[in-house]
């Protein structure tokens, strides 16, 4: 899933001084199961700013409304009678809600209540670790399942490098050196050699290097 | 044991106070509570294990929500104390109800009521 942190509440009473009524808008998608941007941070997130406005003695007009997804325009179009109501909308989904408010109601100003930080998984409660980086050419499966692009810092194909110590990244003791555990996952698996292939230049273009991507299908689309 | 405590505090129960939620504590003070505070079991007797000590992360939570708005975040606090401490509770409401009286009241203004 996309996982993002919460904006400081100080950067977000910021974007949305001077404008008197509010929607804080929430999504049922990523952003609700890594406890960021769903109904309940919705609440939470529009009560400190209710707060910080009675605080000031000003009208605490912040609003709540949770959509399904805000990465799908049928969704968006929910807001179509209300939206224009509103001197600012607060986006608690991923860098893609904002947006794709934004382009339905261009008359309104739509402000990010998160930074989306990365793609990645949730190992127990409470944590979250980087896991891709979309690369566009998926190889995990050379090297026994882990991914050498989102998890080594340097993001080598032939690896580990000289900064390895002890399982661990030279850029951080609470770094494991995702290397080291390919060595030791490939051993495991009895499949070392496999790693004796040098891996040429990774062609990043169908990473962002290429630029923005599209992806149509067109048995799909109407 | 008929024990005197401030009638400034509002008790609102809970089957354990691992349910008490953020948006709880939030709405109090959004109503213009002075001070709130959670009373839990002790540390290590909680009847579900771990419920005393989820509330005290969800109680440090708010106080950080607090300071980024600029409230003291001592108007938010967790006690622990048995349920056979009567005299406890009735010293907590006390003792909290004065720590807030000497901090004044909060710069939310009270909900006005319906």
């Amino acid at each position: 899933m996309i996982i993002g942190d919460s904006k400081p509440l100080e950067e977000i009473l910021e974007m949305i001084e001077g404008r008197d009524k509010v929607l804080v808008l929430g999504c049922r998608g990523c952003v609700t199961v890594c406890n960021v941007g769903g109904e309940k941070e919705v609440g939470i997130l529009a009560s400190a700013l209710r707060i910080a406005r009675k605080k000031e003695g000003q009208p605490p007009s912040v609003e709540e409304m949770t959509i399904e997804r805000q990465c799908d325009p049928e969704y968006i179009e929910e807001l179509a009678e209300v939206a224009e109501e509103y001197d600012a909308i607060v986006s608690i989904a991923c860098g893609v809600g904002p947006q794709f408010v934004s382009e339905r109601y261009p008359l309104v100003a739509v402000f990010p209540g998160i930074n989306t930080t990365f793609m990645g998984g949730a190992t127990e409660h409470g944590v979250w670790v980087e896991r891709c980086q979309s690369c566009g050419n998926c190889l995990v499966h050379n090297f026994g399942g882990l991914c050498p692009i989102a998890r080594c810092s340097k993001s080598l194909m032939n690896g580990p490098c000289g900064g390895s110590a002890s399982g661990n990244c030279e850029i951080s003791k609470d770094v494991p050196c995702v290397w080291h555990q390919i060595v030791d996952k490939m051993a495991a698996m009895g499949r070392l050699q496999e790693l004796e292939t040098v891996w040429p230049n990774k062609n990043w273009l169908t990473s962002r290097d290429g630029g923005p991507r599209t992806r149509v299908r067109e048995d799909l689309k109407q | 044991m008929r024990l005197q405590y401030p009638t400034n505090v509002r008790v609102i129960q809970l089957p354990c106070s691992g349910r008490v939620d953020i948006l709880h504590l939030l709405r109090a003070f959004e109503d213009g509570a002075d001070g709130v505070y959670v009373a839990g079991c002790m540390e290590g007797d909680c009847h579900f294990l771990t419920g005393n000590l989820k509330a005290a992360r969800k109680v440090e939570y708010v106080k950080t929500v607090l300071s980024e708005l600029g409230i003291e975040p001592e108007r938010m606090e967790m006690f622990n104390m048995s349920s056979a401490e009567g005299p406890r509770f009735a010293e907590v409401a006390q003792e909290f109800t004065q720590a807030i009286k000497e901090l004044g009241p909060s710069p939310v203004p009270a909900a006005q009521a319906a």
